[in-house]
């Protein structure tokens, strides 16, 4: 990697944010009635995992997170030159009149939660989704933002933002690589 | 990570280790699709498939079908009967008049091996994939049947995988052939001396065992085949019966093969003459599996050559 690497979230730091993020996801929700969590491969899902698990540490009850892979909804299948393997989708619950929180990594352009909420509307009527992020990182080219953010960091287009994950799948660091 | 480079799917020899599981592996994605209520995805949405089936089929073609319908792609069926074909139009003729419809992909089967060789450098910008050709390949068949394959076992690497029947007109037989070979499979076939191809072996690690019994003794699989009488003359085999008894599959000798062992066949079934009823609806066969897995693995197929570079 490039010679300036800046590290915005230690893992405390990783921690405070779902943490927070946790408590405005019930707080906006009154709670985990009806309420299940969408992490987006493969950063999101681990992340959905770790926010399933604050939300069980407060409410006592962990809501069922569901895995969404979006290559096949990907809106740049025609300019590739070559395909991306497909990963699986897994949702082993109804979504029909559920509250879903979208959970991912980082948002960017907004392309990819796009094509993540034709992926989730494919599988049912939901009551409504929200959108929860680690990084926002600004660039938007769709109109859509999130309910839930951990941190907003202005960047460059040249610039690339890296979340880390440890063996077990949690949360690390999130480095910004210029 | 793994791409697929490939304008067009004609024949599993073609394809490198690799790219067979990267086949396979997207299927397994795929699946998941057909398993909704909607069963649909976006995917190929504004792409023109053609299926010029110049023989007849059930299976694979509504199989294709269903794999580009799944995927969003406009399907459109072309078979023999009303076809430009039955006046004497030329096999070329045909595809550059298909061509200047500009499909995006066009799923073929034909009598002659290798007419999609011969197709593939006069269609510029349009992917073919071969959907059986005379004796050579059936692709789809050998990913599908691997696919199968692997859901049971975990894995494709060490099976002992047993092939009978007619082998020289099989091309179900030469796509697993090639394809569980380069897997890590070992492939014995058994079949009467004049259904046998020689020099079957050289193919890879392959055994041509004399007796039917040499070949499923042990086997993970026992792959049965179609004895296509529409394909051989009429001297290769006495009559049906004799065959059955030498080469047939029926609950006693199928003891042979491994307690667990799975029993396929592509399809269409000859009931009473490669395998018996029995062994058809018993509960080690896989053949519905088979047809299932087939939409995916043809999903994948459709998936991964429009992204392959064009020319």
């Amino acid at each position: 990697m490039a010679a300036q690497n800046t590290v915005i979230l230690d893992v405390t730091g990783v921690r405070r944010a779902l943490t927070r993020i946790a408590h405005e996801v019930l707080e906006k929700n009154k709670g985990v009635e009806n309420l299940v969590l969408a992490g987006i491969r493969t950063g999101g899902v681990y992340l959905a995992k770790e926010l399933a698990a604050r939300l069980e540490e407060i409410e006592g009850v962990r809501p069922p997170v569901g895995e969404v892979d979006i290559t096949l909804y990907r809106d740049d299948i025609k300019g590739q030159t070559a395909h991306l393997p497909v990963g699986k989708t897994d949702i082993p619950f109804s979504v029909e009149g559920k509250r879903v929180v979208l959970v991912d990594d980082v948002l960017f352009t907004g392309r990819t939660i796009r094509a993540a909420l034709d992926a989730i509307m494919d599988h049912g009527r939901p009551a409504c989704i929200q959108l929860a992020v680690l990084i926002d990182r600004g660039h938007r080219e769709l109109p859509i933002r999130a309910d839930f953010v951990g941190r907003n960091v202005p960047t460059s287009l040249k610039e690339n933002i890296s979340v880390k994950f440890d063996s077990n799948y949690l949360p690390t660091e999130v480095v910004l690589e210029k | 990570m793994k791409a697929f480079k490939h304008k067009d799917i004609i024949a599993l020899r073609d394809l490198s280790k690799e790219e067979i599981e990267l086949l396979i592996e997207t299927a397994e994605g795929m699946r998941e699709v057909n398993s909704r209520e909607i069963k649909k995805v976006p995917t190929l949405r504004g792409r023109t498939i053609i299926n010029l089936f110049y023989e007849s089929s059930t299976r694979t073609r509504t199989s294709f079908e269903i794999a580009g319908k799944r995927l969003s792609a406009d399907t459109v069926n072309i078979s023999p009967s009303t076809s430009s074909a039955t006046k004497g139009e030329t096999l070329s003729d045909t595809a550059l008049n298909l061509l200047a419809m500009k499909p995006d992909i066009i799923v073929m089967r034909h009598a002659v091996s290798g007419s999609h060789y011969y197709l593939s450098g006069r269609l510029p910008g349009c992917s073919i994939i071969n959907a059986g050709d005379g004796a050579h390949e059936h692709p789809s068949q050998g990913l599908l049947d691997m696919l199968t394959m692997k859901d049971r076992f975990g894995r494709l690497d060490g099976l002992k995988v047993a092939i009978v029947g007619d082998i020289t007109h099989s091309r179900v037989a030469r796509s697993n052939i090639q394809g569980l070979t380069k897997m890590g499979s070992a492939v014995f076939l058994a079949g009467p001396p004049t259904m046998m191809p020689p020099g079957v072996e050289r193919l890879g690690n392959v055994t041509v065992c004399s007796t039917m019994k040499e070949a499923i003794q042990d086997a993970d699989v026992v792959m049965m085949l179609r004895i296509q009488q529409e394909r051989q003359g009429k001297t290769l085999m006495p009559n049906t019966r004799e065959y059955s008894r030498y080469f047939g599959l029926n609950p006693e000798n199928l003891k042979l093969a491994k307690p667990d062992a799975m029993v396929m066949h592509p399809g269409p079934i000859n009931r009473g003459v490669e395998m018996s009823s029995h062994v058809v609806d018993g509960s080690q066969s896989h053949i519905l599996k088979q047809v299932e897995n087939g939409v995916a693995v043809r999903m994948s197929m459709l998936y991964h050559v429009c992204g392959g570079e064009l020319e």
